[in-house]
């Protein structure tokens, strides 16, 4: 038996890695007396799948992970999946939300192969909205966007076009209003995940390339104060959807769900302060 | 208080484990702060991966928000980059539950686990925006407290600590309490509102046993040598000597109640249930079976209580029992079992058992309780001869250990690591080089049972700690433990199979440095911490020169301060507070050190005033009166008459010897090492 859960990750919870996250849910789940399947051999862990890790500081709406239940005691239990995201929820810590449980076949492939893309809210400080509007527009014209990106202890070179599948600012109405400077900004993007995930700080890597920005510096660690602009920092990002695509439709991982349009979730997300 | 989260929010993005200042632990208690409560910062002065497991402080921080008068919060030592951008900012060091700047709190209390955080402790105050020096502090400003194994020697510390606590904080913290609520609301001094008398207040908790004030002290030295002449009480009502407190029963404290569990990996990060308090195996280099006597077991059943409800709080799957010797607890078997087997656990909680004593019979419990997941397993002989462990009182024979290395290999294990201490009393290079010679023998019999197995030798440098009967001894110099550490090395180099591992002996001399330190030594402390000493535990910031230049820069030296060997009638600059161990009685006992003359264990044989129970009305709380089988060390008993179960010695001792049931006793720490 395989549950599938969806659940939020918001606040300062977001600091936390993701290993710290399966280490939340290891416990939860035990706590929550759930018949657990066991790896087999030497070390016995619980049976937990994630989907795409969500990098440490990111929050998220759609977060995934697939739960493996021990078939025999989970039949003599009973388990009532509707009531698990109630339940988790209390034993989760706080900003960790659980929303969704739905048993699925055993057989799917694994979140980490199917998923193809996500979507993504971010908020950058540093950077006019007219700027920005710039450096979106170059990259988007761009034929290729090389950045260098490390990679088990090396620095390779990668072309983040492709994987650049949607981008645009987010709805004025929604950034700035909070920033007397003007120089706080709202980005929306869509970030393929396959063959390799894209991470919004290796987006604003490619836009400060684009843009002309000195080469190698990093959008984590750049000073904004004293610049004449243009090196914009990522103030807070948020993954709002996980997409799978397939034969040209869209959905996300839990069959049925209503998705609601655009970005207006995701801002209001970035509204919830911790 | 105001929190200071916004300012320290835009901070983590760039920090390496921004989850560290974050808290939302399970179990985390957002204190209530108000004008008749008490708020206690507790700090632990290293970062908070290795600070956040420490059950003491965790004890004080419950029983202290049990009280309607305390409000207690928790804070650690930021690490590097954080603490730059802290600066940076502006910030001060803040609790990590209400991100509350640590200035505002009435006290910061730090442990003191080890000596080289000392400068971690000048690093945090002055990170507080408190001045560093006690005396450059006002009403205005939190009292400055500490405790901890290491406040038994408070000296080197005594310029910058307001008040120290010796030994078990669960009664006298409560106790504190009260005199500072006093002081706070103004009963102490007949008039609420005005200004805090802080030097009334230091006074009076002078007053309170257990609480060493150093303002409260005049420190003199002979004017001819310099040397430590005398420290004493300023006033008629300060008591000249300052005993440590000690709790009866440990049946009475069943805490944590509620261990934290944090979001982020953290050191022994697990359930930890502690077994019993205090150890009288009287192993003469170690200063916590010294001073935290005498042995108090906690009930059998609220072990169990504590097991089964710890795990179902928190969720997790291994649960420590902890000690400083495990395998001596009355019915050790039983509850090892009793965990193992509680079909509440489903089968899946494992148990580690740190500390434990080791012989082929200990071994076996380590089989049962590492059925899964087998790793490794640590003995420790200390000492590489015989002769040796006579002089340091660890009674293990090469018989032993080859038997219980023998039912280790035998029972699956392919892994086995043996701490050693070099630079002990008397230690000549037969006794270096005895190591490898036990280690050797150790793979040889690892190799009837698998074709490839691993042996290692760990080996550090010894530091005479105070209150203990090594305390007059001159450490070895930096020169002779590279030397013998030289030695091992060469020796091991032939043997497949065996890693020799040791420890920088210049850490080692710089913890000798601030261990057996006077009142002089804070100035050194400062000196290190100003030129950026901090983390000096950590060998990526550890810097000998500091502490090197630092002594000279105040007319001292490592020769004067580490590697002299005091003399019998020497005034020592921790004699005037007490971990209940007669001078007397540990003078003696360093002279039957040196006659190679081992001790037995007072647990099961009879007393010989130590002073720890005599002096404080109390005594050992065992279950049983005999030893644990197998657990006779230093008793002379037949190992076979100690417990229940009769040990039984899985193979011949390689030298041939039969069946080994030594006259001399046989046993050895052991520690199942960690799983992951």
């Amino acid at each position: 038996m395989r549950i599938r859960f969806r659940f939020a990750k918001l606040g300062k919870v977001r600091f936390t890695s993701q290993r710290d996250i399966a280490r939340m849910w290891e416990r939860a789940l035990r706590r929550a007396r759930l018949p657990l399947a066991y790896t087999e051999g030497f070390s016995p862990r619980p049976q937990l799948s994630f989907g795409l890790a969500l990098p440490t500081g990111a929050e998220s709406l759609a977060e995934y992970l697939d739960v493996a239940l021990d078939p025999v005691r989970a039949h003599e239990a009973g388990v009532d999946v509707a009531a698990l995201p109630a339940l988790l929820d209390g034993l989760l810590p706080s900003g960790v939300e659980v929303e969704e449980a739905v048993e699925i076949e055993r057989s799917k492939e694994s979140l980490q192969q199917i998923v193809t893309s996500c979507s993504w809210t971010m908020r950058l400080t540093g950077i006019t909205r007219y700027e920005l509007a710039l450096a979106v527009d170059a990259l988007l014209a761009a034929d290729t966007v090389p950045i260098t990106r490390e990679r088990k202890g090396r620095q390779e070179v990668d072309d983040l076009r492709p994987s650049v599948l949607a981008l645009a600012l987010a709805d004025p109405q929604a950034d700035g209003a909070a920033d007397p400077t003007g120089r706080t900004v709202g980005l929306v993007a869509e970030l393929s995940t396959q063959p390799r995930g894209v991470r919004p700080v290796e987006l604003v890597r490619g836009l400060i390339a684009v843009s002309g920005g000195p080469s190698g510096t990093s959008p984590e660690g750049a000073a904004t104060d004293g610049h004449p602009g243009s090196i914009p920092v990522i103030d807070r990002a948020c993954r709002t959807q996980q997409w799978i695509e397939r034969d040209g439709l869209r959905q996300e991982p839990l069959l049925g769900r209503v998705v609601p349009a655009g970005a207006d979730r995701a801002v209001h997300a970035l509204e919830r302060v911790s | 208080m105001e929190s200071l989260w916004p300012r320290i929010e835009p901070l983590l993005a760039h920090v390496t484990k921004p989850a560290r200042y974050i808290g939302g632990e399970l179990g985390a208690q957002e204190a209530e702060h108000g004008p008749n409560t008490v708020s206690w910062l507790l700090v632990y002065p290293d970062t908070y991966e290795v600070g956040l497991p420490n059950q003491g402080l965790q004890i004080l921080y419950e029983i202290l928000n049990e009280r309607d008068d305390a409000a207690a919060e928790r804070s650690y030592a930021p690490w590097v980059d954080m603490e730059a951008a802290m600066r940076a900012a502006g910030l001060p060091l803040f609790s990590v539950e209400g991100h509350h700047p640590a200035a505002g709190f009435d006290v910061l209390a730090f442990n003191l686990s080890a000596e080289l955080v000392y400068t971690n402790v000048l690093n945090l105050i002055d990170l507080a925006g408190v001045p560093v020096r006690a005396a450059d502090r006002t009403a205005e400003h939190p009292v400055v407290m500490a405790g901890g194994h290491c406040v038994f020697n408070p000296e080197p510390l005594a310029d910058f600590v307001d008040c120290f606590v010796l030994g078990d904080g669960e009664e006298v913290v409560g106790e504190i309490n009260e005199v500072l609520s006093a002081f706070r609301t103004g009963a102490a001094r007949g008039a609420p509102g005005a200004d805090c008398d802080r030097e009334a207040m230091l006074r009076a908790l002078s007053r309170v046993p257990g609480v060493y004030v150093p303002s409260c002290y005049d420190v003199s030295y002979d004017e001819a040598t310099g040397t430590l002449a005398g420290i004493a009480p300023r006033f008629p009502d300060t008591p000249a000597r300052i005993e440590k407190r000690t709790i009866t029963d440990l049946g009475d404290w069943p805490y944590p109640r509620r261990q934290l569990v944090p979001l982020i990996e953290v050191v022994h990060d697990r359930l930890n249930v502690e077994l019993f308090r205090g150890c009288t195996r009287g192993c003469r280099f170690c200063q916590a079976g010294m001073i935290t006597r005498p042995v108090r077991e906690r009930p059998a059943d609220q072990v169990r209580t504590m097991v089964r409800s710890g795990l179902e709080r928190t969720g997790y799957d291994e649960v420590a029992l902890t000690s400083l010797s495990s395998a001596d607890y009355s019915g050790i078997e039983e509850t090892v079992t009793g965990i193992i087997d509680d079909p509440s656990c489903s089968g899946q909680v494992s148990v580690s058992l740190p500390s434990l004593r080791v012989d082929a019979f200990t071994v076996g419990t380590a089989a049962q309780i590492q059925r899964v997941r087998r790793t490794g397993l640590t003995f420790a002989p200390e000492g590489g001869t015989w002769r040796m462990r006579q002089v340091i009182n660890k009674l293990i024979r090469e018989e032993d250990l080859y038997a219980a290395v023998d039912a280790a290999f035998s029972q699956g294990w392919k892994r086995v690591k043996l701490y050693f201490l070099i630079g002990l009393p008397t230690e000549t290079d037969e006794d270096t080089l005895g190591i490898v010679a036990l280690a050797k023998q150790c793979v040889a019999i690892g190799k009837r049972y698998h074709s490839s197995v691993t042996v290692t030798a760990s080996v550090g440098g010894f530091v005479p700690k105070v209150q203990t009967p090594f305390q007059w001894f001159g450490q070895n110099t930096i020169e002779e433990l590279t030397r013998k550490v030289h030695l091992l090395r060469d020796a091991a180099r032939p043997v497949r199979g065996l890693t020799v591992r040791w420890h920088d002996p210049k850490a080692t001399a710089a913890e000798g440095i601030v261990s057996r330190g006077d009142r002089r030594m804070g100035a050194v402390v400062e000196q290190v911490w100003r030129n950026g000493g901090t983390f000096q535990e950590w060998s990526e910031y550890f810097d000998l020169d500091l502490w090197t230049d630092a002594l000279a820069a105040h007319g001292m030296s490592l020769e004067d301060t580490v590697y002299r060997h005091r003399t019998e009638h020497e005034v020592l600059p921790w004699d005037h507070v007490s971990a209940g161990l007669h001078r007397d009685f540990l003078w003696q006992d360093w002279e039957d050190a040196l006659a190679e003359h081992g001790l037995p264990d007072c647990r099961w044989t009879p007393c010989y005033d130590c002073g720890a129970c005599t002096g404080y009305g109390v005594e050992h709380v065992v279950a049983s009166a005999v030893p644990p089988a197998g657990g006779s060390q230093g008793t002379g008993q037949d190992l076979s008459a100690g417990g229940q179960v009769p040990v039984r010695f899985l193979s011949t001792a390689p030298s041939g010897a039969g069946p080994v049931v030594p006259p001399g006793g046989s046993a050895v720490a052991l520690a199942t090492e960690g799983r992951n």
